[in-house]
């Protein structure tokens, strides 16, 4: 075996390639993190980013030179692909694990019972304190409503669609559905705006934020409820039908209970999603720094609109709250995708990979 | 059987669901509005005399600059009088105006007083009176910067104007040096900060550049920015937040906003014999030489910002409150004029200094102490 | 956008329907039942055409009284003397945002699909998909308030970099001062934000393709990479191209990343690292406050543009993947 690197046609004899050490990778990503780092600490470049950069440029160059020399073009490409999906894995892991660390770090500052029990009444962004209980409560509530409007019509029309429906009107409604989850937030707002508010002449409301909710959340229902209702075995309704059960009470009796973990899951994801909606509220809802439980009349506070509020303040105490806010959104959110999750999978059938 | 199985998990998922929704109901008992507890440690001042009035709620929205003077009112007359929830939502002035007209809230926060079509639109809610512009509250607008090493800075109309049309672009410029010889001024750049939103604020600003450096600055005083160059920041705490963040920068807000946020404050060379503070004393000042213009009740002020008296810091503010003076709603007028007279009374107008307001000249105050009863 | 679950995969065909039995539809219950849930499905179809219908309608009112072009003007002051109001700078924006946010989400995002399908160890090829699908539950807000105090100053120094070094190519060209809060910025948050979201989708479709070809290819001494390029890639392709257009109606209607983060303004500048510009969606939530009646018309008119742009994006994704039966769009 001669020492030239290795090129399409194997050296006789062998099937064996030259093959750079196991710990190659790890060692060459080390060394373009310290090459980048010192090159940005010589350069004195203040933001870490073109270190990173600089980093993953060296890394993704290195492993391609070198494993040319040592293992042959192939191989090569092969390495610096890999190289790439890593840094691609790496690049993207950074902003959000920076998101999560700064909300938790910067959130738990000021969150704690008082914080979560108390509105902002008479409190403004020069001092400290004040809570979110206000806004949690809008939140709530203008969930609560949104999620009884949405899920009845979107459960029918997943029946609909999947027990029923055959021809051009089905066929219409699950482009629509489709089509609907895509309109952006701020849209569905100005819709009811222009509905509710600007021709009825309605005033604000917790509820008018519901009707904007609504529209965003129906046609998640559906698609994750449809879903659901085709992993419905077929044999369950023909065997239904067949000992002469009407299909209005085989689809209630045996359809829906046997998907409605699925279900269930699905529209927790909905609330999940709609909760962090800011900008219809800030249309619809204005936002207050009171509490206020009724839904139907005057403004009312919610939780990403407290974020966006507090960050607009500007000041040290109303970003320590706009964090705080922040956390508990996304704990809340994060709790209801991973209850969703965990009934998704307990509830999962166990055919399948 | 297998069926039955899931049917019951099924059930237990409706359960949670049911447990949620009656924790969630649970949840509306507690809690609490009451943050006095807190709001004692920051400077709770003395109530003085209020005279509640009515009851329930009391909408209002409109100019932040007057957002903070509120905030103390509102804190104050709230501990007065609990039956009255007051919430002033600072949308801007434009947006007080607008929702008023509407009908949603009870009176407006303005910076200017109320255009011709404003108060025509205006008669609808009034049904048989109309708007009417009630000073309650003036103040210096601050000229911020954020400039490490230098803690006392001295410009004129012409250069601040320059500054903002981004003519002047370093702070070692020789006008501004021309101005502040002792000052070490780095050779940095300006970054001019101004408002996005449209603003009374800025408005002012633009009158009074108009008016004391109309060489310099050609532009009408419109309540949007009308030059171009700088970035922008919604409302005066953004504002604020943005000179914070910056070295280098310079933006323009309610004296409240520079003192709230720790920022250094512009002197201005007004050609009196010394440069002039941005002070709640110093604008009053200047606010008392103002002409009431408004017709009847309404009390709508022409400032002069050409002042080159001593010690009258010429960039000011005066904000109005904005209701009508007959055909108010009925269920917020007693609420209303209670809160108002309380914010217009001695009591009311002696807490503004502190907060970096200025009270009304002793005259318009008198004025507007006499038509707020009045309202009905 | 991308909360649903990671269903598992249909076992083989999905049900599907039963041959719907003629004879039982007579019956009261089983009526009533089909006029609900047919009434259902018309009622969404109604609302899509009300939506449109609404926007329109408001839309006509604003434009009718506009004395300038709508699509061409940069002006934006509908309560002004004269009426003048224009979305040009905010196509831009739009447009402009949503194109950077593209052009570095996608290549990663496909990255990362193949790292968790394809190279990711075993233990942590399943909990990494978790975790990406948690991220594309964050509100939009969060990653706004992220942007806003920690990108912002984050990017100062990149930003400076790039105009040191590539400010020859006009639009790393940076002529203003001051802190990042530009399109490009606003791109990169963009990016981030539909990250995950362009992730699980190509994840799935390549979770789904054929194992046969792949272990056909390794059989004949291929590489991974070669696996990857020559049977992966080519199924994937319809949809990764479907997952990046999910992704681009999210980045085109984000609204709360943008206000938070942008310095908005309604003058032109070509350079991508100067400050100003904006989006549809940013300016309607920043001049919303201060709108009258017709100035809300006016932002109504720029919301049904954007309306308007999300539709056919997302309806080019879906017919995309509508083409493709093996695959299923549902979970985006």
């Amino acid at each position: 075996m001669d020492r030239q690197p290795a090129t399409d046609t194997p050296a006789p004899g062998t099937l064996a390639h030259r093959r750079m050490p196991r710990w190659a990778p790890a060692g060459l990503a080390l060394a373009s993190a310290a090459l980048g780092s010192g090159l940005g600490l010589a350069a004195g470049w203040h933001s870490k980013v073109q270190w990173g950069l600089l980093a993953a440029i060296f890394f993704v160059l290195g492993t391609y030179a070198i494993t040319t020399a040592v293992e042959g073009k192939r191989q090569a490409k092969d390495r610096i692909a890999t190289s790439i999906v890593w840094v691609c894995f790496a690049l993207a892991v950074v902003p959000l694990a920076s998101l999560t660390w700064t909300t938790v770090a910067r959130g738990v500052k000021v969150l704690d019972g008082y914080f979560l029990s108390h509105s902002m009444a008479g409190l403004n962004q020069m001092v400290p304190g004040g809570g979110i209980y206000h806004a949690i409560i809008g939140t709530l509530e203008q969930v609560a409503f949104a999620t009884l409007m949405a899920v009845p019509v979107g459960l029918l029309t997943a029946i609909y669609l999947v027990e029923y429906g055959k021809g051009r009107l089905a066929k219409a409604v699950t482009f629509f559905v489709d089509v609907m989850t895509g309109i952006p937030s701020i849209v569905a707002g100005l819709f009811i705006l222009s509905t509710w508010v600007l021709t009825f002449g309605m005033g604000p409301s917790g509820f008018a934020g519901s009707l904007a909710l609504t529209i965003l959340m129906m046609p998640i229902v559906v698609r994750s409820t449809e879903e659901m209702l085709k992993l419905v075995p077929n044999e369950l309704r023909e065997a239904s039908l067949a000992l002469g059960v009407p299909k209005w009470r085989t689809i209630l009796k045996v359809v829906l209970p046997t998907a409605i973990g699925g279900i269930t899951t699905g529209v927790m994801l909905a609330v999940a999603r709609i909760a962090g909606e800011t900008a219809p509220v800030m249309l619809l809802v204005l936002g207050s720094s009171f509490i206020n439980n009724d839904p139907f009349s005057d403004e009312q506070a919610s939780l990403p609109l407290y974020v966006y509020q507090e960050y607009m303040l500007g000041t040290p105490y109303s970003y320590d709250r706009a964090w705080g806010a922040a956390l508990t959104l996304i704990m809340f959110v994060m709790i209801l995708n991973l209850v969703a999750r965990a009934i998704a999978r307990w509830k999962a059938p166990k055919t399948g990979r | 059987m297998k069926l039955q199985r899931k049917n019951r998990r099924g059930m237990r998922a409706l359960t949670v669901g049911a447990v949620a929704v009656s924790g969630a109901l649970l949840l509306t008992a507690c809690g609490s509005d009451d943050n006095t507890q807190q709001g004692a440690q920051e400077g709770t001042q003395q109530a003085g005399n209020i005279k509640c009035g009515g009851k329930g709620k009391l909408l209002a929205s409109g100019s932040s600059a007057q957002k903070n003077a509120m905030d103390l009112w509102i804190k104050n007359y709230m501990a007065a009088c609990p039956d009255v929830q007051i919430n002033y939502n600072p949308v801007g002035s434009g947006g007080g105006i607008t929702q008023f007209n509407q009908g949603t809230t009870a009176f407006a926060g303005s910076d200017s007083a109320l255009k011709d079509d404003e108060v025509a639109a205006s008669k609808k809610i009034c049904k048989s009176g109309q708007g009417i512009n009630l000073p309650m509250v003036g103040g210096p607008v601050a000229i911020s910067y954020n400039l490490s090493g230098v803690d006392d800075l001295v410009l004129d109309a012409p250069t601040i104007a320059k500054i903002f049309d981004s003519k002047i672009k370093k702070w070692d410029d020789p006008a501004i040096k021309k101005l502040n010889p002792n000052a070490e001024l780095p050779s940095t750049d300006i970054q001019a900060f101004h408002r996005s939103d449209e603003s009374g604020t800025t408005q002012n600003l633009g009158k009074y550049l108009g008016t004391a450096a109309p060489e310099d600055w050609k532009y009408e005083d419109e309540k949007s920015w009308p030059a171009k160059g700088g970035q922008s920041a919604s409302g005066s705490s953004g504002l604020a937040a943005q000179v914070k963040q910056v070295e280098g920068s310079i933006g323009y807000f309610e004296l409240s906003y520079a003192t709230g946020s720790q920022l250094d404050t512009v002197k201005i060379d007004t050609g009196a014999s010394e440069p002039v503070e941005a002070t709640a004393e110093n604008a009053s000042k200047a606010i008392a030489a103002a002409k009431v213009i408004g017709q009847g009740k309404d009390l709508a002020l022409e400032l002069d910002y050409a002042t080159k008296a001593e010690g009258a810091y010429p960039i000011i503010l005066v904000t109005y409150e904005i209701a009508c003076d007959k055909g108010n709603k009925p269920e917020t007028l007693d609420a209303m004029k209670s809160f108002l007279t309380y914010t217009a009374s001695e009591d009311g107008q002696k807490i503004l200094p502190d907060a970096g307001y200025a009270p009304l000249p002793a005259e318009i105050a008198t004025k507007v102490r006499e038509a707020v009863p009045s309202l009905s | 956008m991308n909360t649903t679950p990671t269903v598992p995969a249909p076992p083989a065909e999905p049900a599907g329907p039963p041959p719907s039995a003629k004879g039982t539809a007579t019956r009261p219950g089983d009526k009533i039942f089909l006029g609900l849930s047919r009434g259902s499905g018309i009622l969404l179809l109604t609302l899509m055409a009300a939506i449109a219908a609404f926007l329109t309608y408001r839309a006509y009112i604003a434009i009718s009284e506009n004395e300038a072009n709508f699509l061409t003007s940069f002006e934006w002051n509908p309560q002004g003397e004269p009426v003048e109001f224009g979305i040009a700078i905010l196509v831009y924006g739009t447009i402009v945002s949503s194109i950077i946010a593209m052009v570095i989400a996608v290549p990663i995002a496909v990255g990362i699909a193949l790292f968790v399908s394809h190279y990711a160890p075993r233990r942590l090829a399943a909990p990494l998909a978790y975790v990406i699908d948690l991220l594309a539950a964050v509100p939009s807000i969060v990653y706004g308030l992220w942007g806003a105090l920690v990108l912002v100053p984050y990017l100062g120094g990149m930003n400076k970099w790039l105009d040191q070094y590539l400010g020859w190519t006009y639009i790393f060209d940076k002529t203003g001062t001051g802190p990042a809060r530009n399109l490009f910025t606003v791109g990169i948050l963009l990016a981030v934000m539909i990250l995950p979201v362009i992730t699980n989708v190509t994840r799935e479709v390549f979770l789904q393709s054929p194992k046969m070809h792949e272990e056909a290819a390794l059989a004949l001494g291929a590489t991974r990479w070669e696996v990857i390029r020559m049977s992966v890639l080519p199924f994937g392709r319809s949809g990764i191209i479907s997952a990046s257009m999910l992704g681009l109606g999210r980045a085109l209607g984000e609204t709360m990343a943008v206000a938070t983060v942008l310095s908005p303004s309604f003058l032109f500048s070509g350079h991508l690292l100067d400050p100003g510009g904006g989006t549809f969606a940013q300016n309607i939530a920043a001049k919303f406050n201060e709108a009258d009646e017709f100035g809300r018309d006016a932002l109504i008119a720029s919301g049904l543009v954007l309306f308007v742009m999300t539709l056919l994006v997302n309806g080019a994704a879906r017919l995309i993947i509508a083409r493709r039966k093996e695959y299923s769009g549902a979970n985006a």
